[in-house]
């Protein structure tokens, strides 16, 4: 499990407008582009220091691909960022809370506890 | 010595500065009855005539991150740039600058260390909505230097319940030795039950209406010994996924006082999260109706 790694990406994607708009056209490629130039990146060194050793699991691998934010959920993911991140990229297509209220709708077959978030 | 003449305990709701602002078709028909609530509220921090902020909050992911997360930081700087891209797009939140006061700052860090809190510092620090709701709410015109104090509230594995209750004791006791003589209000914000990512978020009311009313009850009555004797890491799971956030309510009841009555209380149920607002004033005298 690299939950870490899962809260990374949606944290510098959230941060990023660019990148929020090119998770939403194409989240594959994100995905794939992600993880193999950005995931090792040390978010608080100033530049080019880097670690070896993070990688997505496949079965995170293919939740992020599929914008899959139940399994994100599931998996662990921290339901804060996941939230805001898929506001920003999917409210525009529904009236007012239309896209929260779906969002908890496809949550309902989850009861306490909830999968842990620490990481 | 400095005096502390205000203790605000209130929720910070990202959504009250876009509600306030609107116009027309866009204003939704909760917005006048919340800002007059706020109004009031605005009052009791007026008129207990403070001239520094020390304002407590919960960084959700913008400056603090898992690389490096600190359960309890002190800001210490000149200035702090406030609100962040993602809170401009969802919540509409403008960008603000704050004044910072170093003194103070440094007061409570060499002091808080020596007094057994292994507080962290930041000297850039970009503060998010936690820190300015309650500015936008009860100080708009934003005159007067802060000292940010964030806690972690968010990002598991967190501090007991028992010593946000501590840090909020200790903040009132170095408030109250600093050598200046400087009126300062602490300012604490958080929630009570509330869910966000999970089945239970942005309902007609806040998740658990029933912690909801507890809590406002430990708040208003000071009853911090029930409280705790309640509430741990794993029960406030059950109200809400992150009700967790109702541990700077309890560091904010550590700075009023074990038994101390709230001197002024109010609420309101809005849909997703109910809003809760009280104020204490520790020397008396601030008669609230």
């Amino acid at each position: 499990m690299s939950k870490y790694l899962l809260n990374k990406f949606l944290f510098t994607v959230d941060r990023d407008p660019e990148l929020v708009e090119r998770y939403r056209e194409d989240p594959r490629g994100t995905v794939e582009w992600w993880e193999a130039d950005m995931a090792n990146r040390i978010l608080n060194c100033h530049s080019g220091e880097a670690s070896t050793w993070l990688r997505f699991e496949e079965v995170e691998r293919t939740a992020l691909s599929t914008h899959d934010y139940p399994k994100l959920f599931e998996l662990g993911a921290h339901p804060f960022l996941t939230l805001t991140l898929f506001i920003a990229m999917f409210e525009r297509d529904h009236d007012g809370l239309g896209f929260q209220l779906e969002y908890a709708r496809r949550l309902s077959h989850l009861t306490l506890p909830y999968p842990d978030i620490a990481t | 010595m400095a005096e502390l003449v205000a203790v605000i305990a209130s929720t910070h709701h990202p959504f009250y500065y876009r509600a306030s602002t609107a116009t027309g078709e866009d204003r939704p028909p909760f917005a006048d009855e919340w800002v007059r609530k706020v109004e009031a509220f605005r009052e009791t921090l007026t008129r207990a005539r403070p001239d520094v902020l020390v304002m407590v909050g919960s960084d959700h992911f913008h400056q603090l991150w898992l690389d490096n997360m600190p359960q309890f930081l002190v800001g210490k700087a000149p200035f702090y740039d406030a609100n962040w891209y993602n809170e401009e797009r969802e919540f509409g939140l403008p960008r603000m600058v704050m004044r910072g006061e170093e003194e103070l700052s440094s007061y409570i860090l060499r002091n808080g260390l020596d007094a057994g809190f292994d507080l962290a510092f930041s000297n850039e620090l970009r503060i998010d909505h936690s820190i300015t709701c309650p500015i936008i709410t009860l100080r708009p015109q934003n005159d007067l230097p802060i000292v940010p104090i964030y806690t972690n509230i968010f990002a598991p594995p967190l501090p007991q319940p028992k010593r946000f209750v501590q840090l909020g004791q200790t903040i009132r006791e170095l408030v109250e030795s600093w050598p200046s003589d400087q009126r300062v209000a602490v300012i604490g914000t958080g929630h009570l039950s509330l869910e966000l990512g999970g089945p239970r978020q942005f309902g007609p009311h806040g998740p658990d209406p029933e912690f909801d009313r507890k809590a406002v009850e430990w708040i208003s009555s000071g009853d911090i010994e029930g409280c705790c004797a309640d509430v741990t890491l794993d029960s406030l799971h059950l109200p809400g996924n992150a009700t967790h956030g109702f541990m700077d309510f309890m560091l904010m009841m550590g700075v009023a006082g074990e038994g101390r009555k709230a001197d002024y209380v109010d609420t309101y149920d809005l849909f997703h999260t109910m809003e809760a607002y009280f104020t204490w004033y520790p020397g008396g005298g601030q008669e609230v109706r």
